[in-house]
């Protein structure tokens, strides 16, 4: 299977340069108007075909790899050092990501993926897809090189073959790494679509904007995919790691959110250019960054430039990264500077306070946030540097900087949809504002009321603070988008007569980008308010015996046994704990911790009973050596639920603005004939 | 997630508002060395070899009542300055609480001196224009504005 694996990889290299290699002739050709001895039409769709052929080649050695690690084949060092026998058949399967080289065999797989899908629907567009393509199939060989000559996946092990493997990483034998990384890797290796559509339409200089709204799909879909990664990767931390949170400003976690930001501002200032022909060299450079920093993260990931938890993929390709981080930003600048004038805008801003304007400040905002954290990712290397002494930029760093920029980012969520375009009057904003306003005062009322203090004995205490500005500017976000639903649906019923939900729902249905884009920004506000309430976290730590008891917010936790379980992968320990509320037993909670047989590696398994008011929170830390009693620590996270419920919303809203509006014609179709003339008014996103 | 740096960072900034807390604010203020690049109050690896033994020279730290500075600063001398988990306010390390509030605000100035030329510029086309539009070029523009009113 390891010469079968090789090649594969071989064929599917040799089919992605063929691509390259002449679908640029094609396009030359094409551009130039020179004869060939083949037309450069079919050599376009040979070029194609091979991509598509390429891509079954990548397929087959993404098979070869993971059929090794079902049948235990151990001759091939990375099944060695990454499975073993008694690993699960799921965990095998994630063997696939979870080293360095099948974590870049899983890249240059959906990357091949990625490509058969644009390459089979290339009747949208034929020479935008060509273009589009063929710089596809540039990325691909540049990590089908790595895989073949620097980080070779199927290498045999020299030597005796060992009877068992070395086993899977134990924080990486959790359900969510199954599904996490293959995630993340959809959204980071999505991104090489967008910008490959952005280089080719510039390349060619593509008439018009219609190659914005054909990326839109790709762009939303892998916005998804990556939103979706990082929040199953902060699941797993916060599930897996013991310490009660969720987010560590980690390198590589940082390396996943400045990916996130550029595209969000994409997805932001892409309607201006859509709708008003603005910020187009603004936008192709969103694009451009946002696919250099899916670079960025993975050379930080694999290069060991800076330390992080996720060590277990570091290896020595970074300086295969570097240098196509620079070929990419050479050939990037090169064609800018080259058709720049393709770029000129068609419109200015009018207003300081309009709605294009916000979405300037927006991006301003998001990609001051990208340069905040990328800043602290990068400081301590240049510290080294500089002066020789390398620091730490962790937590405290991020809450001092970070805090004052994301809250200003919430508060233009919720802005940014209640300005209209050009210029707003002041009758406009006072008739807007008023509600969210009176929201954000009564939301702040109702917190001091409550508890939340943020001056405490003379002295500011700063986690309360936030957290009372956030609260309070979150309900006023979340007054002002309702508030627009509320608008549309109340002039809906009244001219159709339907009760206010189903006018909504026509409402949502006639302009679902705009409408799911707004349940974005709910699922958005959601997240935040389940982030600021671990402002008032909790926790405490005990040695508890049999029948000992602790307490913690509510709840009393007795524990009521210990017990130990064993399979084929690793030994167990766990705590039985009776939880009581009020005196009344409420449920039973088994936190546990493990020792993985193969590698002797501990690992706690956390007992979370979620509501969506808190998380209970237990970790099994193990026994004191010297008493021989278990130590048990208990969180009591307040709203996280909160946090995963805003992501359901999120991800409801994106696959809405996914979804195509009910087009004027159809909605006229659908209205009986007297009626039809009330119907145009409210069509096609005039609200 | 939009703004994951908000309350995000909000868990880490929990204040020091009672004489209890100082342990774990300064705990907070402090890496665990063992590698897990965590913070020191929040490191609970299982069988983690340094947090304990750094929690507990806190501890010790705390009851010789000993001031803040000077615990960090017995920290750093034991172990480097990669043990304080950010940036001093002193020598270099003072770029990096500025950098990211310079860019931010040299930004936000360039965002809105731009907004505001581009502004200008508008006005006085509109003022020279105005008299001299055609009633289809108005129709036109007419119905970019309509066009242009969606999305989010």
């Amino acid at each position: 299977m390891a010469a079968f694996g090789s090649f594969a990889l071989l064929i599917a290299l040799a089919l992605a340069a063929y691509n390259l290699l002449a679908g640029a002739l094609a396009l030359r050709l094409i551009a130039t108007g020179r004869q060939a001895a083949i037309s450069p039409e079919r050599l376009a769709d040979t070029a194609r075909r091979a991509g598509i052929a390429g891509f079954l080649a990548v397929s087959a050695a993404a098979f070869a790899l993971i059929w090794s690690a079902f049948t235990n084949d151990f001759s091939i060092t990375y099944i060695l050092e990454h499975s073993n026998r008694a690993l699960p058949g799921a965990y095998k399967f994630a063997t696939l990501w979870s080293g360095q080289e099948g974590s870049l065999l899983l890249w240059a797989w959906l990357l091949g993926t990625y490509g058969f899908i644009l390459r089979l629907t290339h009747k949208t567009d034929v020479k935008l897809y060509a273009y589009a393509g063929t710089i596809l199939a540039g990325v691909q060989v540049f990590f089908l090189s790595v895989l073949c000559f620097a980080a070779p996946p199927f290498s045999l092990y020299r030597g005796a073959i060992p009877d068992d493997g070395n086993g899977l990483n134990p924080l990486l034998q959790y359900p969510e790494m199954v599904i996490h990384p293959p995630m993340l890797y959809l959204g980071y290796v999505g991104f090489t679509v967008p910008f490959a559509f952005a280089l080719g339409a510039l390349m060619m200089r593509y008439p018009g904007e219609k190659w914005i709204k054909v990326t839109r799909v790709w762009t939303l879909v892998t916005w998804l995919f990556l939103t979706f990664g990082i929040f199953l990767g902060m699941h797993w931390a916060y599930a897996v790691l013991g310490w009660g949170g969720y987010w560590g400003w980690d390198p590589v976690e940082n390396a996943s959110f400045m990916p996130w930001l550029t595209g969000t501002a994409f997805l932001h200032s892409v309607m201006m250019q859509e709708k008003k022909g603005m910020m187009k060299s603004w936008n192709v450079w969103l694009i451009f960054s946002t696919f250099l920093l899916t670079l960025l993260g993975t050379l930080l990931t694999r290069a060991g430039l800076v330390s992080s938890v996720h060590a277990f993929a570091q290896s020595s390709i970074g300086t295969w990264f570097v240098v196509f981080m620079g070929i990419v930003l050479t050939v990037c600048i090169f064609t800018y500077v080259l058709q720049r004038s393709h770029l000129r805008s068609e419109h200015h801003l009018e207003s300081l306070v309009s709605r294009e304007s916000s979405f300037l400040f927006n991006n301003l905002v998001l990609l001051t946030a990208c340069f905040v954290i990328l800043w602290g990712t990068l400081f301590p290397v240049l510290s080294e540097y500089v002066v020789g002494n390398k620091v730490t930029v962790g937590a405290p760093f991020y809450n001092r900087v970070a805090v004052p920029i994301g809250i200003f980012l919430v508060l233009l969520t919720g802005i940014g949809p209640l300005l209209p375009w050009r210029a707003a009057s002041f009758r406009s904003i006072r008739r807007n504002f008023v509600l969210p306003v009176v929201a954000f005062w009564v939301a702040a009322i109702v917190c001091l009321a409550a508890g939340v203090r943020p001056w405490q004995d003379g002295s500011l205490d700063t986690g309360n603070f936030y957290a009372l500005i956030t609260f309070s500017v979150a309900a006023a976000v979340l007054v002002a988008i309702f508030g627009e639903f509320w608008r549309g649906a109340t002039v809906i019923s009244k001219q159709t007569g339907k009760n206010i939900a189903v006018s909504t729902w026509l409402l949502t249905r006639r302009n679902t980008r705009r409408y799911g884009g707004y349940l974005v920004h709910v699922g958005v506000v959601v997240v935040v308010i389940g982030l600021a309430g671990a402002a008032f976290n909790r926790n405490t730590e005990s040695e508890l015996g049999l029948h000992g008891k602790m307490s913690i917010g509510p709840y009393t936790l007795e524990c009521t046994g210990f017990t130990q379980d064993s399979n084929l992968n690793y030994n167990s320990e766990y705590a039985l704990l009776d939880v009581y509320k009020d005196g009344k037993k409420q449920f039973q909670m088994t936190p546990e911790k493990r020792v993985y047989l193969i590698t002797g590696q501990p690992q706690t398994m956390v007992a979370i009973h979620s509501t969506l008011s808190w998380d209970l929170y237990v970790v099994y830390e193990g026994t004191n050596p010297d008493t021989g009693q278990p130590i048990i620590k208990a969180i009591l996270n307040p709203l996280v639920g909160w946090i995963w419920a805003g992501l359901v919303v999120l991800v409801i809203g994106t696959l809405l603005a996914l979804v195509p509006s009910i087009s004027p014609a159809t909605a006229v179709l659908r209205v009986p004939a007297r009626t039809a003339p009330t119907e145009p008014a409210m069509k096609g996103g005039h609200l | 997630m939009q703004v994951g740096a908000v309350a995000v960072a909000v868990c880490f900034s929990l204040g020091a508002t009672d004489a209890g807390s100082r342990y774990t604010d300064l705990n907070h203020r402090l890496m665990c060395t063992c590698g897990c690049a965590q913070v020191l109050g929040e490191c609970n690896h299982v069988g983690c070899p340094n947090s304990a033994g750094e929690l507990n020279e806190l501890r010790v730290a705390i009851a010789n009542n000993q001031g803040d500075q000077p615990i960090l600063d017995g920290f750093v001398a034991r172990y480097g300055a990669v043990v304080l988990a950010a940036p001093t306010g002193h020598g270099f390390d003072v770029v990096a609480w500025i950098a990211p509030f310079a860019v931010f605000g040299a930004a936000l100035l360039g965002t809105i001196l731009l907004v505001r030329r581009w502004s200008v510029g508008r006005t006085a086309l509109t003022v020279g224009q105005a008299a001299g539009i055609d009633p289809e070029d108005r129709s036109r523009l007419d119905q970019v504005r309509r066009d242009t009113d969606g999305g989010f």
